[in-house]
């Protein structure tokens, strides 16, 4: 599926450890302002493909381009126990080379909702603050896409809501999101496009009812699970 | 990069638990080997028993009174005695662990050390040792330092009767008087006998035959005085006949003390180094920080520069702290400072290398202080072996096992700079540094397992 201005683009990746094939030649493109949710079984290649488009993993094969910055939000929250929010906020400022780095800290701190938890060690936050300062540390250099990595795979469904009205509004601002999820409800509720990766291989990109027409299922999960078994997964 | 120093040290300051067992370590070492170095080693508890009559302690030897009491203290000097009254004491005082020997000086020692002395026969004194032998090493020194002092004891009789047999061949040779049971005798001497024969050989007529014969007396009493002039110097060389010279063929004199305060050192280097650098590189992965860090923010090899950078330079500071701290028990040469620097900085950076890659390879902090440990002790204990303890193909190969980490070179670097000691300060240094890059890069290796 072409997009007209493509904020991101996969252009045939592929990832092998050794005789392992991860990812086989995955290509894709993502608009700016767009919701691109990657969902697939188990060992799909959903974090591998994720963490070449982030740069943090080299390609096999196959090229990735940006329009500018990538943000990255690992799966679990890179961030360290022994600093304070603001401390991790301030660290990964001043390493994104960040042009004021007070202002940027000062901003995620109110998109975040964290400025009362400024001075708190990160070690001793819950599971979803953590993660909002995950999130917060990869939106720190305002990049136009922003990768996610199962973003809301430790949160309860409260702190789910607040994250996933956050990451809308990054969207709503022309932030390109691209994120992986096992929660192929959160897919359908927040994505424009999903990718259904299974076994390295890229089967199917479209919205989310585009998704469950192919597959005729009665919910999105249903249908989901059909189009994977139809495909022998 | 600052950034990221920074922040390491606001994440050590931030643990004091490590950071204080980093400092306290290392003070710790060196005051428990100040005190040791300083203290000595504590007198084994030895029972003794003297079974001799008080009346009776005391033996004559050429006219002079000695007190075998006087022999006794000389042992206690190594040994803190426990007196105990009988031998059956002495021997519970061994079985049950209180002491680790006993000496016993039988009833009639002193009786049989003055036949033996003037000559009438009978068998030599002897005294009883026991031992206890539940700690073989204990045993060995208790049984080493009676053997020894017993030793020191015969050379001092021995020297004191061979002083009075040289009185008494001074006597033959230059005449005198001497005592022998109670009574005053006087020896006229060769000497004077000699020159009362020339006087009596020169109021004789020339032609006189006792002349002749005179003169062959004369003849025989210088020979036997001149002769017997010659034997007082062998007779001092019967106490010790043979003398020790030593000379160093390799390395310099280091004394022990000295010596240990590197070896402490050293392991501490070794300790403090190698953890902060394993744990520290090890904790990036474990914090899922490494992933964000090398995505742009720093280069593999600048994360490693860092680590390295920051292990060697608290390592540094807390190690000299501790040469400080040992400076108070142990004369340490403060012109030298400079040199001490230069391998503390090499040596620290050394390890700090080999810490990375350790960290590297283990990905876990757990497992990184793990291995850091069960790496760094076996190859402290090989290059802490001296040559001819093991055969010479093994210690071969324990040689090029030491010599592929920086254990040996930083100790080697180390007691050069704090005691001048061979093979010099140059050597160990170029080695550090090579072991320096070869580690880095054995690490930047590893890294490819935190992807």
């Amino acid at each position: 599926m072409a997009v007209a201005a493509p904020a991101l683009r996969a252009d045939g990746v592929t990832k092998r450890y050794g005789d392992r094939r991860a990812l086989a030649g995955v290509s894709f493109e993502a608009g700016r302002g767009e919701l691109v949710a990657i969902i697939g079984p188990n060992g799909a290649g959903k974090t591998t493909l994720l963490q070449i488009l982030a740069g943090s993993l080299r390609a096999t094969d196959g090229a990735v381009s940006a329009d500018g910055a990538v943000g990255w939000v690992p799966q679990q929250a890179a961030i360290y126990g022994k600093l304070s929010v603001a401390e991790n906020l301030r660290l990964f400022a001043r390493l994104e080379r960040v042009g004021d780095v007070e202002a940027a800290v000062d901003r995620m701190l109110d998109q975040t909702g964290l400025r009362e938890r400024a001075g708190d060690e990160t070690g001793r936050l819950s599971g979803g603050n953590r993660q909002r300062v995950n999130v917060a540390v990869g939106l720190l250099a305002e990049p136009p896409v922003v990768l996610l990595d199962e973003p809301s795979a430790s949160l309860d469904p409260r702190q789910r809501e607040v994250l996933w009205e956050f990451v809308g509004g990054l969207a709503g601002r022309g932030t390109t999101v691209v994120y992986t999820t096992h929660n192929v409800a959160e897919a359908e509720r927040f994505a424009d496009r999903v990718l259904v990766l299974a076994d390295g291989e890229l089967l199917f990109t479209g919205s989310p009812g585009e998704l469950q027409q192919a597959a005729e299922g009665e919910d999105f999960e249903a249908a989901f699970v059909a189009f994977l078994r139809e495909r022998g997964h | 990069m600052r950034w990221l120093l920074l922040k390491d040290l606001q994440i050590l300051r931030r643990s004091p638990l490590l950071v204080s067992l980093l400092v306290l370590y290392p003070i710790v070492l060196a005051v428990l080997i100040g005190l040791a170095l300083s203290a000595g080693p504590a007198k084994p508890r030895v029972a003794f028993v003297n079974l001799v009559p008080k009346d009776a302690t005391t033996f004559e030897l050429g006219g002079e009174k000695l007190d075998a009491a006087s022999y006794a203290d000389k042992l206690f000097e190594s040994i803190d005695p426990i007196r105990v009254k009988t031998r059956a004491e002495a021997v519970d005082l061994v079985r049950s662990g209180d002491a680790l020997g006993a000496l016993i000086l039988p009833r009639d020692a002193t009786e049989r050390l003055q036949n033996t002395i003037n000559l009438s026969g009978g068998p030599p004194p002897r005294v009883e040792v026991l031992y206890n032998a539940e700690d073989p090493v204990k045993r060995r020194y208790v049984e080493a330092t009676i053997e020894s002092r017993l030793s020191e004891a015969n050379t001092l009789l021995s020297a004191k009767l061979t002083t009075i047999a040289a009185k008494y061949i001074g006597i033959v040779v230059s005449g005198g008087t001497f005592s022998l049971l109670g009574q005053t005798i006087d020896v006229l001497g060769l000497r004077r006998s000699q020159a009362v024969i020339d006087g009596v050989a020169a109021g004789l007529p020339a032609d006189s035959p006792q002349r002749a014969a005179l003169a062959q007396v004369s003849r025989f009493a210088r020979l036997a005085s001149d002769n017997l002039d010659v034997s007082k110097p062998i007779l001092a060389s019967i106490g010790s006949p043979v003398r020790v010279k030593q000379t160093i063929v390799a390395g310099k004199r280091t004394p022990l003390d000295a010596y240990a305060v590197a070896v402490a050192v050293t392991i501490s280097l070794m300790f403090v180094t190698l953890l902060l650098a394993a744990g520290m590189l090890a904790l990036e992965r474990e914090e899922h920080a490494f992933g964000r860090l090398v995505r742009g923010l720093v280069t593999r090899g600048q994360l490693l520069v860092e680590k390295v950078g920051l292990a060697a330079s608290c390592a540094c500071a807390v190690t000299l702290l501790m040469l400080a701290g040992l400076g108070l028990f142990v004369g340490l040469d403060w012109s030298r400072a400079p040199l001490w620097l230069a391998a503390l900085a090499l040596g620290s950076l050394g390890f700090a290398a080999m810490g990375v890659a350790i960290g590297g390879l283990a990905r876990e902090v757990r497992a990184a202080s793990l291995l850091a440990l069960m790496l760094s002790l076996p190859i402290a204990f090989l290059s802490l072996v001296p040559s001819g303890s093991v055969s010479a193909a093994l210690y071969r190969v324990i040689e090029v096992v030491s010599a592929l980490f920086p254990f040996k070179p930083a100790l080697q670097a180390l007691n050069a700079a704090l005691n001048d000691a061979d093979p010099g300060l140059a050597v160990p240094l170029v080695h550090l540094a090579v072991l320096t890059v070869a580690f880095t890069l054995i690490a930047r290796l590893a890294l490819r397992r935190f992807d």
